[in-house]
């Protein structure tokens, strides 16, 4: 059942999108890197504190998965959240201001850059253990074959995290029960320090469904056509209710694990020549350009966005801590 | 427009750091992403890249400088063409010289007590040091961190017995999350130092079967928050395999990883486990507070025939303290250290909790209170002797720890200390611990979740009533 469709090297024929679709991902990814390049700016100054793991280079996958989703599927995740979070259409200043552990922080600037939640956006975490986004995100889609709302659960985890255990736990509940769950593991090759092959015996990662006959795809995840296509598919064999479906997302991430990780297991090489020859936003300015939009309009789009993540970073820097009396709230309903 | 470029901070717990040099000069045009500089901090050399486009018009702290505090500006990036005056550069120049940086923001706003002196506030004073007898008079001593004469133990230990071996997450290539296992892949090989994929219920399992195989395992947690996913076999597995097989079946396995809050980790990475694993039977808990005892005490653990929970403390890790230089220093489990000696209250304390308990005492002798500190480190078994001993001397005693109050070990300090010194007691036994709250990410709120040293005073006058 497990399908290949080779990732980059040998791309097959990419669905192609229209215009329109280009200029939304170009927006939609450019934020997401504008963002991520200010929240590394302010871990700098100290603004952002703790853990912070950024997104760059991987833009092409949530936003891929977004554009194929509807409205009130749900999206759930690891730490490496804040690009989920602006795709589910979370407001950038309530993002910032939790990394910078802020009173308008999406969780009262109580949950940090690895911990955020959205209801109203169906954004469900945001969590920092590794692996728990799995059954979390099948218990997430329990809740709409229970209701039988025709919601699909979009969980996302790193390939680092496949070789948890309650990922396959997860794995045959969802097959047993056909759980409406889309698993998407997001392979950015590097699991902190550790390159896939030292970590995994079987490093296909669209093939660790089939011992529970779960359709897997391993597809390049640097092109937002090939994801939206293959997300596509996969939400709608689950809204039709044939269970869980399988991504292999291939991507990669530019910066280090965290703020405090020197990358030293990788060359400069490697990174450079996947920014160089894959990057997820140039392919589609590359596209945008030979479809006749000018550069302006696109320097345009840039400023926009720029100006929304500089706004968002003036409110984050501006916004008070939470009050002392926030200690104490929500520890129970 | 200039603009300065800070000393970044490059870690959560990062205070200050070494600029190690400089790979851009005066003058040169940066854009954003050029690596302009490399710093070192105590676990890893680390770039610093230009986030705007410009000619970098002046170095502020030249490269070698150690001990730059976060924040500090150390370079003007300046638009192209533009002049940069002597009264544009910013004025703050880094500490330098004697090799003191000025007190960050960062620092003050991580933990309240912690003193940028350059020994240890966790280091046995000299008078105890003496006192004790697990090291011989006119013993030499060397300074290390803490991170250092843990991995030292391990490699002692390693070196004099074979079936020692090191297994988790990032020991081994990466030299370890924190830098613990710094150099063992190196001398020992990838047959003893062997990373794992991130699967802890998985490799504590293998572990736990290795060593009712024979073998020695140190099972490392990245942080003991994810030993939750182990937590099964630590408990069902390991601890109670002794006496289910009726004293046939052992389990000697080390887990050890930090423990506790670091900086701003938020709920899921500070939690602390002392309580939870100190409640097992068939479990040794271990946690020391300074290097000695944490190399003592390691290489004590390692040697044990049962399973350890030994746990660490990612912000002692840099802490530098004494050791004594003996060739096999190991040191009793099970044993308390008086950390300083005193008539009127007796504090007790283990960990990191030994800083606030330390501090506190300094404050609380400026007024002419005598306190005496007991650092535990190890909470089982528990030895309540030594707690007792001192209590009917004082009258007087405040237990003192990061972690939740509800069943915590000040909890059941106070309930020994009860039954045991009942009627030496001139006021209830009080305690300061973590607030009965998940760790909040923001500064402010997790400052006020984390125990200060002015409660600690405050408890310890409470007990002295006095105000
Ligand atoms: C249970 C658990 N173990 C270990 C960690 C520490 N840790 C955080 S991220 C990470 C690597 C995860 O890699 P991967 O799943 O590939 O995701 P990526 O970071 O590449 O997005 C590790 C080991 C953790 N947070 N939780
Ligand atoms: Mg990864």
């Amino acid at each position: 059942m497990v399908e290949k469709s080779g990732g980059a090297t040998n791309a097959p024929t990419v669905p192609p999108f229209t215009r329109e679709q280009d200029l939304t991902a170009f927006r939609e990814m450019l934020l997401i890197r504008r963002f991520e390049e200010k929240a590394g700016q302010l871990y700098g100054m100290g603004v952002v504190g703790g853990f912070c793991h950024l997104y760059i280079g991987q833009e092409a996958v949530v936003v891929g998965v977004k554009m194929a989703a509807q409205d009130g599927d749900q999206f759930t995740t690891s730490y490496r959240d804040h690009g989920h979070m602006l795709a589910s259409g979370m407001d950038p200043k309530g993002v910032m201001a939790e990394l910078a552990g802020k009173r308008g922080g999406y969780s009262k600037g109580k949950g940090g850059s690895m911990h955020m939640f959205s209801r109203e956006k169906n954004f469900y975490g945001g969590h920092g253990i590794v692996g728990a986004p799995a059954p979390i995100g099948a218990g997430v889609a329990f809740a709409n074959a229970y209701r039988g709302d025709g919601r699909v659960s979009l969980t996302f985890f790193g390939e680092g995290a496949s070789n948890q255990g309650q990922v396959y736990e997860a794995f045959n509940m969802a097959a047993l029960w056909k759980l409406p769950v889309v698993f998407i593991v997001e392979n950015n090759r590097y699991a902190m320090g550790t390159e896939i092959s030292r970590a995994s015996a079987q490093i296909d990662f669209s093939k660790r469904g089939d011992a529970f006959a779960i359709p897997g795809k391993q597809i390049d995840g640097m092109d937002v056509r090939i994801v939206k296509a293959a997300a596509d598919e996969a939400i709608d064999w689950c809204r039709k209710g044939n269970g869980p479906y399988l991504i292999e997302a291939q991507t990669y991430r530019y910066r280090g694990h965290s703020m405090s990780d020197p990358a030293k297991y990788r060359s400069k090489e490697e990174v450079q020549k996947m920014r160089e020859e894959h990057d997820p936003i140039e392919q589609v300015r590359a596209r945008l350009i030979a479809n006749g939009v000018s550069e302006d309009e696109l320097k345009k789009i840039d400023a926009n966005v720029r100006k929304t993540v500089s706004e968002a970073a003036d409110f984050a820097m501006a916004d008070k801590e939470p009050d002392p009396s926030e200690l104490w709230t929500d520890v129970l309903a | 427009m200039t603009v300065n470029v800070l000393m970044p901070a490059l870690s959560p717990t990062m205070e200050q750091g070494k600029l190690a040099k400089w790979l851009k000069s005066e003058g040169d045009a940066v854009k954003a992403g050029d690596v302009i500089a490399e710093i070192e901090t105590d676990k890893a050399t680390m770039e610093v890249e230009a986030v705007d486009e410009g000619v970098l018009a002046r170095i502020l702290v030249p490269g070698g400088t150690e001990n730059v505090a976060v924040n500090t500006p150390i370079a003007v990036i300046a638009e192209e063409g533009e002049e940069v005056s002597d009264a544009a550069a910013p004025a703050p120049a880094p500490a330098q010289g004697d090799g003191a940086a000025a007190p960050s923001k960062a620092e003050a706003e991580t933990i309240a007590p912690q003193s940028p002196a350059p020994v240890s506030a966790v280091s046995p004073p000299s008078a105890a040091q003496k006192a004790a007898p697990e090291v011989p008079e006119g013993t030499a001593m060397v300074s290390m961190t803490m991170r250092e004469a843990l991995r030292d133990a391990m490699a002692e230990e390693m070196r004099r017995d074979p079936t020692v071996f090191v297994i988790g997450e990032e020991v081994a290539e990466y030299q370890g999350a924190y830098k613990v296992t710094q150099g063992l892949l190196q001398e020992f090989g990838a047959k003893r130092v062997v990373d794992t994929p991130i699967t802890e219920y998985g490799f504590a399992g293998v572990g736990v079967g290795a060593a009712f195989a024979g073998l020695r395992p140190i099972v490392e947690f990245m942080t003991f928050n994810f030993s939750m996913q182990a937590i099964d076999h630590i408990v069902n597995s390991a601890a109670k395999t002794l006496y289910m097989s009726g004293g046939q079946i052992r389990c000697p396995i080390v887990f050890r990883g930090p423990n506790g809050a670091a900086a701003r980790v938020a709920a899921q990475h500070s939690q602390d486990y002392t309580a939870w694993y100190s409640q097992v039977p068939g479990l040794i808990v271990i946690s020391p507070s300074n290097a000695s005892d944490a190399k003592g005490l390691l290489k004590a653990a390692i040697r044990n025939d049962n399973p350890v929970v030994f746990l660490e403390n990612e912000i002692l890790y840099g802490k530098t303290s004494e050791v004594p230089a003996l060739e096999d220093f190991v040191l009793p489990i099970g044993k308390a250290r008086i950390a300083r000696l005193g008539k009127d209250v007796t504090l007790v304390s283990f960990s990191i909790g030994m800083t606030y308990a330390l501090h506190a005492a300094e404050e609380l002798a400026k007024e002419g209170i005598e306190v005496e500190v007991i650092d535990l480190r190890t909470l089982r078994p528990m030895d309540t002797a030594t707690i007792i001993e001192s209590v009917k001397k004082t009258g007087r005693c405040v237990a003192i720890e990061e972690g939740w109050p509800q069943c915590g070990v000040s909890a059941e300090i106070a309930m020994r200390v009860q039954q045991e010194a009942f009627d030496y007691l001139d006021a209830p036994v009080l305690r300061v611990t973590g607030k009965d709250t998940p760790m909040p990410y923001a500064a402010n709120l997790e400052k006020l979740a984390l125990p200060s040293v002015s409660e600690v005073v405050a408890a310890a006058k409470a007990v002295l009533y006095r105000s």
